[in-house]
């Protein structure tokens, strides 16, 4: 098993036609999705190298029946995008567009939460979802990743594809990889995906990353402790970032004490979850939970 | 973005909120002429984007003009914890009769806007909600349905506001959610929100934050900010659209993706380095946004060695390879880089950089080993790494 993306997938992408939007929907059928349909309007009709193209997610469900959506629309699009997509029936949305309108955000949030409480929204602001071997939605450079039993869950996508890289140098594979995106209102969190793999046969340790801003690790410490019965290791990035200065993601603000990497750190150290300082240090603790080389201190 | 107190108050005027009137001034004739406009007892704020310019000095009550042209005169370019005052707001001095707290934010915890009200305005709202909690007043909003007057009056009731003046501080309140929703606000603050012995409630200071996602549904809004006190290599980083953030050290950085770079940062510290700078060259970056990234990075001229760490998904690392050989033949830098590529289309971006035999350039295979090697770079030890 693995979580959310996998064999049985069928991936519809809003913005299929955008330069990114083709590119990354053909590097994530070459690695095996089972991309069904694509979605821009006034366009339908029209294919991208075989892949139909409707004008709305209506046309798109019942031509197509995708069970995933793929959100790679400009940023003023992408809460229409979302809302349509759930609206026709889709289960699970991944928007990976970047800078979205933080208002936009909240109010797609709560309309789905009210309308729509069956769909799973990952992102925005996100690299997408990786089940090597399995499918690829998104941007993550799958090449990295082997198939194995380690979980990884992010905020930040760069960040993920290095930790999921350090876990293979060391000879682990991972189920899935989830980059659930770094704004002010994402769709699923930490505690959301952290019960996903809870609940999957394949995942046997998770590595949660986190980064400075809110309270989304500290929230994540809280349900280890309670929920959780896997191992969890940790990385925050951020323990050298200026007080009050905003570090590119909008949810990188550090303020005051609160929401500091040192906080987020001791809160997961005060329940027991283990903190790499660095990202390398975070894999190698993970492979020796895992019971592969031990590593020191 | 943060606004100056003056920006905050245009916009709160535009959605009814009272405010004293006022001018914004950046010369001592100009504010003498706009206390004789707004009238006498008149007060003069400097204008940052900092807290504590009170105890700092740079709030004067003024009675007459010679008392206006004195404290003009001390305030404008004092520099208050590193902002230079240029700008003062003139405003007609207010009596005050009580100062209550307000404000509207996103709360991400709980995905949803929150209101909050104190009567314990006036001071440090943080000591109010530690030491005395049950008088910070919490209230959260639904997102669809906004905020009625009939629960921004109950959240005056419960916060204890004057019977009399529950009224006026429920419009207040829905004036602040409206700032809050319509101009695409994360913050916005008042304190302190006061209460005249005529009654009226009033807004004496402003603290608003702008969604920069937001600014192209508010072209009115795109000239605000403190430009003049930004720094000028961030301002030209924003122009171009790079995340730029200047720091104290002698390591130039530059990445893509935040989490990546902010890791980086991290990385390097621990290996006794100190950066010059976070800079993300973000999602998709391509070669022209490489070359005006390491354009500046080396506008600093502290920075003795720089570290190119890049894991590619969206980003192409052929294109950040061709950005770098594009920079070099430009600019033509006098310090070493160190240089990781990993991930997509990595082998041709290190392939080219190899062909290219770019002077001062090191390969590095792994994070870590990019950062020892720029920081021995940075101390001038030399003879590490391979040149690519």
């Amino acid at each position: 098993m693995s979580v959310l993306v996998d064999e049985g997938t069928r991936l519809c992408v809003a913005g299929i036609t955008g330069r990114e939007g083709t590119f990354h929907t053909l590097n994530n059928r070459n690695y095996g999705t089972n991309v069904v349909g694509g979605v821009t309007p006034g366009k339908g009709g029209q294919d991208v190298e075989g892949i139909p193209v409707f004008d709305s997610w209506a046309d798109a469900v019942s031509e197509v029946q995708p069970n995933t959506a793929m959100i790679f629309v400009p940023p003023r699009f992408a809460a229409d995008a979302i809302l349509e997509a759930a609206a026709a029936g889709v289960e699970l949305i991944i928007a990976i567009t970047e800078g979205i309108p933080a208002h936009d955000e909240l109010r797609a949030y709560n309309i789905l939460r009210r309308d729509h409480p069956g769909t799973r929204l990952v992102g925005p602001n996100c690299p997408g979802i990786l089940s090597p071997g399995k499918a690829n939605v998104g941007i993550i450079p799958a090449s990295f990743f082997e198939q194995g039993n380690v979980g990884v869950v992010s905020r930040s996508g760069t960040l993920t594809y290095q930790i999921g890289n350090e876990i293979a140098r060391a000879g682990f594979g991972c189920s899935t990889i989830v980059g659930i995106g770094g704004d002010p209102v994402p769709g699923s969190s930490f505690v959301d995906i952290l019960d996903l793999f809870e609940a999957d046969e394949q995942t046997e340790l998770v590595v949660l990353s986190g980064e400075i801003g809110g309270s989304a690790e500290e929230e994540a410490a809280e349900h280890i402790a309670e929920h959780i019965s896997k191992p969890v290791v940790a990385y925050i990035a951020g323990f050298t970032a200026p007080a009050g200065k905003q570090m590119g993601h909008a949810g990188a603000i550090v303020s005051g004490s609160a929401g500091t990497a040192a906080a987020k750190a001791q809160a997961f150290e005060a329940k027991g979850v283990r903190v790499g300082r660095t990202p390398t240090e975070a894999a190698a603790i993970a492979v020796e939970v895992l019971g592969g080389a031990s590593v020191g201190a | 973005m943060d606004l100056l107190e003056y920006q905050g108050k245009q916009l709160f005027a535009r959605h009814g909120l009272k405010v004293s009137s006022g001018r914004a001034v950046t010369s001592v004739d100009d504010a003498v002429v706009a206390a004789d406009e707004v009238g006498y007892p008149i007060v003069v704020k400097a204008q940052v984007l900092i807290g504590g310019r009170g105890k700092a000095g740079g709030v004067k009550l003024a009675s007459n003009e010679s008392e206006a042209r004195e404290h003009a005169g001390n305030i404008l370019g004092m520099d208050i914890k590193g902002h230079i005052v240029r700008t003062l707001w003139i405003e007609h001095a207010s009596d005050i009769a009580s100062e209550y707290y307000a404000s509207v934010l996103l709360d991400r915890s709980a995905k949803q806007p929150l209101v909050m009200f104190s009567t314990e305005g006036g001071v440090d709202i943080e000591e109010v909600a530690e030491q005395t909690p049950e008088k910070l007043i919490r209230h959260h909003v639904d997102a669809l349905q906004g905020l009625s007057h009939e629960e921004a009056a109950q959240i005056a009731r419960d916060g204890g506001a004057d019977a009399d003046v529950v009224d006026g501080v429920a419009d207040a309140l829905v004036a602040l959610y409206e700032v809050w929703l319509q101009e695409d606000a994360t913050l916005t603050e008042i304190n302190p929100l006061i209460v005249t012995p005529e009654r009226e409630v009033k807004a004496l200071d402003s603290k608003v934050s702008l969604d920069g996602n937001a600014l192209y549904r508010h072209p009115e809004n795109q000239g605000l900010s403190d430009k003049e006190n930004e720094d000028p290599l961030e301002r030209r980083a924003k122009e171009e659209g790079v995340q730029f953030v200047k720091l104290d050290g002698d390591i130039g950085i530059l990445g893509n993706g935040a989490g990546l770079v902010m890791s980086t940062l991290d990385v390097v510290s621990q290996a006794g380095g100190s950066p010059a700078n976070f800079l993300d060259a973000g999602g998709g970056s391509n070669a022209e946004t490489i070359k005006q990234a390491v354009d500046l990075i080396l506008a600093n001229n502290k920075v003795k060695a720089v570290l190119v760490n890049i894991f590619a998904g969206i980003t192409r690392c052929d294109l950040v390879a061709e950005g770098l050989i594009a920079a070099f033949g430009e600019i033509k830098p006098s310090v070493p880089f160190v240089v990781r590529l990993d991930g997509t289309n990595d082998v041709e971006g290190r392939r080219l950089l190899t062909e290219a035999g770019l002077p001062g350039v090191h390969a590095a295979t792994t994070m870590n080993e990019a950062a020892e090697m720029v920081v021995a770079l940075a101390a001038g030890r030399n003879g590490v790494g391979a040149i690519a």
